[in-house]
């Protein structure tokens, strides 16, 4: 539809090393089983589109890979999750240090109610990752300048960041997540509050990001999931119907529901 | 969805047209009823604004007397020869007393103002002047010849008739206390300009008294006592009161156990006040051995009847915080006490704040715990020093506010309705404080 220029994108890195290796994941929500038996490996410096109809599980899904889930008192997570080996469900992993390498952009724009620049160095400060205020101010600027938000805001850093547009305040959230230069960024439908210049500017930073991190998006847009990502997942009711290549999933379908999702039969 | 049923042929019953400039009977119907209900509603807040005026009239019709205090003023000018004489004499007191009655016989003759009047009128009506002349030249030998303008309280029954408590009528008969001559000699000492009324500050940092000087009990010792009770509450309810409620709300898994603790809680804060004053009495005082009727014990009964209110208003306000805030904090990898710490309290803070000054306003106008703590004694002196505040014997304002309220002297009554003035005063000024802190704190975003 409308197709965006600049695109290298298929040429660019892609690894065939795994990142995340997720074997038989079961979610329950007390008695209600969200996340069915689902295994899938997720690359490293790779953008991995989840896509299904709403209440499918995306969310929920990609709340396991950062351990988000820990925080619903009724969530069970079973399945084992490995983050470059590593089971980031053993009792051994303290949660902390994996979200600091694990990031997330969530689903409703949520800035902390502080400034604008406080927004951004949160991470950077309690993760010690300045040794001064320069350093700081450099971490601050880049990151809202990958976020697509630093011409606007540059003149009112002091500015709280819950008085911005929608728009603006997600891709203020962006800029806070990936200013802790996360490995792995987790992001939950990053552009529903988006105008198509932000999002192209969003989806831009989702390519550059890609070429150190591994990237998950959940997206209700298929022309955005055709366009960032070069593995795409498809949910159905708490399954995961068909993953595989971008270009497979949206030319060739394997599975009649994917195909009347993707056509727009379903969902 | 309408525009489909209305086009169907077979809809059996059309919807009649109607116009949008007659109201039908449903509407007409609704709105009756949102207006009798808008009415009663205004009906209950004058009412509720009526009662408020008439005890805002009743307090402050009868207090505001206790603020004023009926005073001698005379310069006088006391001689080193006089000194001397008068410390030589037996009757020391009697001496000065002459002094002062010349030295008002010679202003009232300057002022043109005829009186008849002896030594003992002079005492009925400004008490024991000499005595007060005395200890004042004694102490401040320096001012021995110079003019000192001296301001003494008159007698509590000229203070009463100028105020118009006390009338010609009230008096049958001469007493030792009064006699019927004395009202022509208090209108004539008035007129001259050296009776007259003053602000009573005795009143405000005095001390409780006896009924020999009902008009100079003051309510200064019970205010320290009161602040010191304050400063043990908030030194312990708040810190345990918002540590329990982080706790119980953030940290702690939701099972039985807290269950349990959290309706324990909510009921502590129904438990009536005198039911914390007995467990004072038995744990502090009769187990523990802490003194008896001071403001430490007082501080700590209140703190256990404020930590429910606390703990509920810090919850209902830590509650309120919405949780993508903590999602974001935990998001970019804080820890839960980060996120807790750095972003959740700050956003509680207006609420714990406001809950915590209701909570202190409650305890400052507590009076059963402390009658069975015995923080309701006579309180004659201030204590000696700041922390020996904490453990020597006083009393709390609504204590002794109660305290006056009970004894039969008509003074006294009016030194309760001026108590509760103040304590009125008190409860205002940290409701204030509470809005100002919580506006503060809203505006910053
Ligand atoms: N906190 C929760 N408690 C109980 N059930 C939940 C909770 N969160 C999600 N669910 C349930 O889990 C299922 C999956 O929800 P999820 O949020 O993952 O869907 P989604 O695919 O992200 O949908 P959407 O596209 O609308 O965001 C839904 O049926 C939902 O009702
Ligand atoms: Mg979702």
């Amino acid at each position: 539809m409308y197709d965006i220029p600049n695109t290298n994108r298929d040429a660019a890195v892609e690894s065939n090393e795994v990142k995340f290796k997720c074997t038989d994941c079961q979610v329950y929500y007390g008695d209600t089983h969200a996340i069915k038996d689902v295994s899938c490996d997720l690359r490293d410096r790779t953008v991995t589109a989840f896509i299904g109809p709403s209440g499918c599980g995306k969310s929920t899904f990609l709340r396991c890979l950062n351990r988000m889930n820990d925080t619903i008192d009724v969530a069970r997570v079973q399945g084992s999750f490995l983050l470059d080996g590593e089971d980031i469900y053993d009792k051994k992993v303290d949660p902390v240090q994996l979200r600091a390498k694990v990031g997330m952009v969530f689903q409703k724009p949520n800035p902390f109610p502080k400034s604008i620049y406080d927004n951004v160095a949160y991470g950077p400060r309690i993760h010690g990752l300045a040794k001064n205020k320069a350093e700081l101010d450099d971490i601050v600027e880049k990151a809202l300048r990958r976020g697509a938000i630093w011409n606007e805001v540059k003149d009112r850093l002091d500015a709280p960041g819950t008085g911005l547009s929608g728009g603006q305040q997600q891709r203020l959230c962006i800029a806070r997540a990936v200013a802790t230069e996360p490995e792995v960024l987790l992001m939950d439908e990053p552009c529903s509050a988006l105008d198509p210049i932000a999002t192209s500017q969003v989806e831009e930073l989702i390519d550059e990001l890609r070429e150190n991190f591994s990237v998950v998006i959940v997206t209700h847009s298929m022309q955005q999931a055709a366009r960032v990502s070069q593995k795409t997942a498809f949910f159905h009711l708490g399954n995961l119907v068909e993953f595989g290549d971008t270009n497979q999933i949206f030319t060739n379908p394997q599975d009649s529901r994917t195909e009347s999702y993707i056509t727009g039969r379903i969902g | 969805m309408t525009d489909a049923t209305a086009n169907t042929p077979a809809d059996p019953k059309p919807k009649p047209k109607t116009s949008l400039l007659a109201a039908d009977a449903r509407t007409n119907a609704r709105n009756a009823a949102e207006k009798r209900f808008q009415y009663f509603g205004l009906a209950a807040i004058a009412a509720g604004a009526f009662f408020l005026v008439v005890l805002v009239f009743a307090i402050l019709s009868n207090g505001l007397p206790a603020f004023k205090q009926a005073v001698v003023k005379m310069d006088f000018t006391l001689t080193q020869a006089q000194f001397d004489e008068a410390e030589s004499a037996t009757l020391k007191t009697k001496v000065y007393t002459g002094y002062f009655i010349s030295a008002l016989e010679q202003k009232l003759q300057a002022e043109g103002v005829t009186a008849q009047f002896d030594a003992k009128a002079i005492d009925r009506i400004l008490g024991k002047v000499g005595g007060q002349m005395r200890g004042f030249y004694r102490e401040n030998p320096d001012k021995i010849g110079q003019e000192i303008s001296f301001e003494l309280p008159a007698a509590s029954r000229v203070d009463r008739y100028l105020k118009g408590g006390f009338t010609r009528a009230d008096l049958t008969s001469d007493n030792r206390f009064f006699h019927q001559s004395d009202f022509d000699l208090v209108d004539a000492l008035k007129d001259a300009g050296i009776v007259r009324s003053a602000f009573n500050w005795t009143f405000i940092t005095g001390v409780d008294t006896g009924v020999d000087n009902a008009g100079g009990a003051g309510i200064g010792a019970s205010v320290l006592g009161s602040f010191l009770m304050m400063l043990v509450v908030l030194c312990l309810a708040l810190p345990i009161g918002v540590a329990a409620s982080i706790y119980l709300e953030e940290f702690a898994p939701k099972n039985r156990f807290t269950d349990f603790i959290e309706v324990n809680i909510s009921n502590l804060a129904a438990v009536p006040s005198i039911v914390f004053g007995i467990l004072g009495l038995a744990v502090f005082i009769q187990f523990m051995h802490l003194p008896q009727s001071a403001p430490l014990v007082g501080g700590l009964v209140l703190t256990l009847m404020t930590l429910p209110t606390i703990i509920i208003s810090t919850r209902a306000s830590l509650k309120s915080v919405p949780p993508s805030i903590r999602d974001a904090a935990l998001g970019v990898g804080a820890s839960k006490m980060q996120s807790v710490f750095h972003h959740v309290l700050p956003l509680a803070a207006p609420g714990i704040l406001t809950g915590t000054i209701i909570g202190l306003a409650q305890a400052l106008g507590e009076t059963a715990p402390l009658l069975l703590i015995g923080m309701v004694g006579f309180i004659a002196r201030y204590p000696d020093s700041f922390l020996g505040g904490f453990e020597g014997p006083n009393s709390a304002m609504p204590a002794q506010i109660y305290n006056w309220a009970s004894r039969s002297d008509v003074v006294f009554t009016e030194k309760a309705w001026g108590g509760i003035i103040i304590l009125l005063a008190f409860l205002l000024t940290m409701n204030i404080i509470a809005i100002i802190l919580r506006r503060r704190f809203e505006r910053r975003w």
